[in-house]
């Protein structure tokens, strides 16, 4: 297309630029440049979030290799029912925010309030079990640097009784696999606890009537963001707890 | 020697009653700004003085290694000087130097647009380096750190005793800043251009910082979580890198060197940007194939992610990946090679002028090369276990950081001086400091490679009697380099106030930053521009003015 084929298609008024909401920030033409804008940017956001837990991915699939059965026996001692249960809550806490945006896009304020609350609600009973495990770890000296003690490591797990004892040079390797742990699904907590603190501000807002004025890209790209925890969600729960699940 | 410089005639000449300069007053109004163009100088004053901060501490180590035993500073001491030097200067001066300050200013109106996509991130971002750069001065006071700027592993985490988690939270709170400015720039080079501007009219310029910006958001948030990890190894005693627990300190050079090689390609490229502008604009002629200068800076950004082991060629790794890595690095220095042959190119019958820029350029042109040929010489494996870990290295990578990207920064800042102050700097006094700069800079780091070669190891507080004259040189050059850079701070404030009043285009240029007032109006453009000619057309520019009369004011 040549220059003033494009010239032309834009200077062509069309029916946004005459559009003048309060939202529209001065520097941007028109409401679908902002909402374009607004996007790309959360989508090149997620990005560098992929990289910052792709280095966190790296460790894993490197250290995996070399202690396979260190992370097979720490695997092993998390609580699979709460793995499960957080992977429920967080997958219908995708739908609720989904359902949010929906909401925000017809214009509903109503449910757009009630679908956000679902999901903070979510969000944190998420993080609940989460810190119910983390103190499960604790109690059980599963904490490397803090209290760690391969005992349990060094002698059959009652609840995998096919389990060898690991000899306790590669028990000693445990710490890294319960490093990974801690430091993977610590990370992605930080990132549910600023999630839900976000929610809870776009809530406020919403509540003054904010989003369902037709600017639905805070609540849109919030759901992007709220998507991609959940995503890295996903692949944390097979590859801590069920990966080694039948060894 | 000839000029090009077209100024309003003196007389007459006032700045315009509004710009962006004034249109608000107090410190509020710059605080809270969301101007592109004020948050660049915003920046421009917080990385001038960190800048001063990493030279005194570069002028420290230059007089501690004046004599061949560590009599001025003690040796933990003379660690914690080097250290803060490499810190301040990579994370704190170099990697936001052209991007945030110039490119901040500039891409916007560049691309026509009257701001950067999201202003608000813009301002957060220049807030998390202010806040950054203040617990760097935290960590200064309260007793320094020195584990060198590599942080390397395990000496970082169970060896030292300094201020370690700081530094490294430090470089992770200035790492965010520089990737919110990245996603800005990529973002607003995307979505914001004027009618017209299609991607193959942008100024170069505009590639490179896209360039870069890929490699600020890539390569970036793997250093964070690198830091992260360190920081929990020694807060907490997690063990990833830590070979007692089965961690491998070698993960650590991968994940630092993953982020910190392309961070090399972030510092040069905005440079690289800044030198076509340059080059093109005193020699009157289109850049000669823009086209592949446009593709080599992502060239650049791509193969640039894809070298990083060879920093580590000495460290264990594999031979084979020692040689892939080998030859990768060899291919990186082609896109840079077609830049380099391609701004010979643009001179060669050009009519050539010798403004300061373009002095300062022409730094760049020589200095880059040199430190780009000997980065070869450490990229073929044989010759990198002889020089890696001496002066060779210093030298190399201060020829591309400091003759390169610090010239080509100079360059940019008397280039667009005008643009963002509305008066000219001193012409004379300039051309001046260009040239001490560079008999300085050459003076400081030529005698380092042949230390290098002749084994003096970086990084000690002492060494051998028998490298002192290369040394005595060396310190005496770094004092003629101080005063090249001391000048400009006085004579550019000088010029705040006295210096001529510049018009909108006193290099008769052609990119759209120029046919505006100088200082823009905070909405740079009057109404959204609409581009019908390519970049660097001085065709254009001569129908354009040929009627047209300058009014000023």
């Amino acid at each position: 297309m040549d220059s003033h084929a494009i010239a032309a298609q834009t200077a062509e008024p069309a029916q946004l630029e005459h559009e003048h909401p309060a939202f529209l920030r001065h520097h941007f033409e028109n409401v679908a440049q902002q909402r374009e804008a607004a996007t790309f940017g959360m989508w090149l956001f997620l990005l560098t979030e992929i990289m910052f837990f792709g280095g966190l991915f790296c460790a894993y699939l490197i250290f995996r290799n070399w202690y396979y059965p260190a992370f097979v026996a720490g695997s092993h001692t998390l609580h699979i029912w709460a793995g499960t249960l957080n992977t429920t809550l967080l997958i219908i806490s995708s739908f609720t925010m989904a359902m949010a945006v929906h909401a925000a896009e017809v214009r509903h304020r109503t449910p757009l309030l009630r679908w956000m609350i679902i999901t903070i609600v979510l969000g944190c009973g998420f993080l609940c079990v989460k810190a119910y495990e983390w103190h499960d770890e604790w109690v059980n000296h599963h904490v490397p640097g803090l209290n760690f003690s391969i005992r349990e490591f060094t002698h059959t797990n009652p609840a995998y009784p096919a389990d060898k004892p690991l000899a306790p040079d590669m028990a000693e390797k445990t710490q890294i696999y319960y490093s990974l742990y801690f430091v993977m699904t610590g990370m992605h907590a930080l990132h549910m606890i600023i999630g839900v603190g976000l929610l809870t501000i776009l809530l406020i807002r919403a509540r003054a009537g904010a989003f369902t004025n037709g600017h639905i890209a805070p609540v849109e790209n919030f759901g992007l963001y709220w998507h991609f925890v959940d995503i890295v969600w996903i692949f944390l729960f097979p590859l801590l707890y069920l990966i080694s699940r039948h060894q | 020697m000839s000029t090009i410089v077209s100024l309003p005639d003196q007389s007459t000449a006032r700045l315009p009653k509004v710009s962006y300069l004034n249109k608000e007053y107090g410190l509020k109004s710059w605080l809270l700004t969301g101007d592109h163009k004020r948050i660049a100088v915003l920046y421009m004053i917080s990385i001038t003085f960190f800048f001063f901060i990493g030279g005194a501490m570069a002028a420290l180590i230059r007089l501690q290694l004046l004599t061949p035993y560590s009599d001025l500073l003690a040796e933990d001491t003379y660690n914690k000087v080097f250290t803060a030097h490499g810190l301040i200067m990579v994370f704190f001066f170099l990697v936001p130097s052209v991007p945030a300050t110039i490119g901040n200013f500039l891409i916007p109106i560049m691309v026509g647009a009257k701001d950067l996509a999201f202003p608000k991130i813009n301002l957060l971002s220049w807030y998390l380096y202010v806040a950054a750069g203040i617990m760097m001065l935290c960590v200064l006071t309260f007793g320094g750190v020195d584990t060198g700027w590599t942080f390397t592993t395990p000496l970082s985490t169970h060896y030292l005793n300094t201020n370690v988690v700081t530094a490294g939270l430090a470089v992770f709170v200035a790492g965010f800043s520089s990737i919110f400015t990245g996603l800005n720039f990529i973002v607003t080079i995307h979505r914001m251009r004027a009618p017209g501007m299609t991607w193959f009219r942008l100024p170069l310029f505009v590639w490179s910082h896209y360039a870069a910006s890929i490699l600020m958001v890539l390569g970036t948030p793997v250093l964070a979580i690198t830091l992260v990890l360190v920081v929990l190894e020694r807060t907490i005693g997690i063990g990833v890198f830590d070979p007692t627990k089965g961690g491998d300190p070698l993960l650590f050079q991968h994940l630092f060197w993953f982020y910190s090689h392309p961070a090399v390609y972030i510092m040069i490229l905005p440079g690289m940007g800044v030198i076509s502008e340059v080059i093109s604009t005193f020699s009157r002629k289109r850049v000669f194939g823009y086209t592949a200068v446009a593709f080599s800076s992502v060239a650049i950004a791509v193969f640039g992610f894809f070298v990083w082991a060879h920093h580590m060629f000495i460290m264990g790794i594999s031979n084979y990946s020692a040689l892939v890595f080998s030859l990768l690095t060899m291919l990186v220095a082609v896109p840079s090679a077609i830049k380099i042959f391609n701004w010979a190119a643009t001179l060669y019958k050009g009519s050539i002028t010798f403004e300061t820029p373009m002095l300062y350029a022409f730094g760049f042109l020589g200095l880059f090369t040199i430190g780009g040929l000997t980065g070869v010489f450490l990229g073929s494996l044989g010759m990198d276990i002889h020089l890696t870990e001496t002066y060779f290295i210093v030298a190399h990578f201060h020829f591309v950081m400091v003759g390169g990207m610090l010239m080509a920064y100079l360059a940019g800042v008397h280039f667009w001086w005008p643009k963002i102050t509305g008066r000219m700097y001193p012409e004379g006094v300039s051309r001046l400091a260009a040239v001490t700069t560079f008999i300085g800079f050459v003076l400081t780091f030529f005698p380092q490679f042949v230390l290098g070669y002749l084994g003096m190891p970086r990084r000690y507080a002492a060494y051998p009697p028998e490298f002192q004259v290369l040394n005595v040189f060396s310190s005496a050059g770094a004092t003629v380099l101080g005063i090249g850079y001391l000048l400009p701070l006085l004579y550019l404030t000088w010029s705040l106030k006295y210096g001529k009043i510049a018009g909108p285009n006193p290099w008769q240029a052609t990119g759209l930053e120029w046919q505006i007032q100088s200082p823009p109006l905070t909405e740079n453009f009057e109404k959204t521009p609409i581009v019908t000619h390519e970049a660097y057309d001085y065709e254009w520019l001569a129908n354009k003015t040929k009627n047209e009369v300058t009014t000023v004011g």
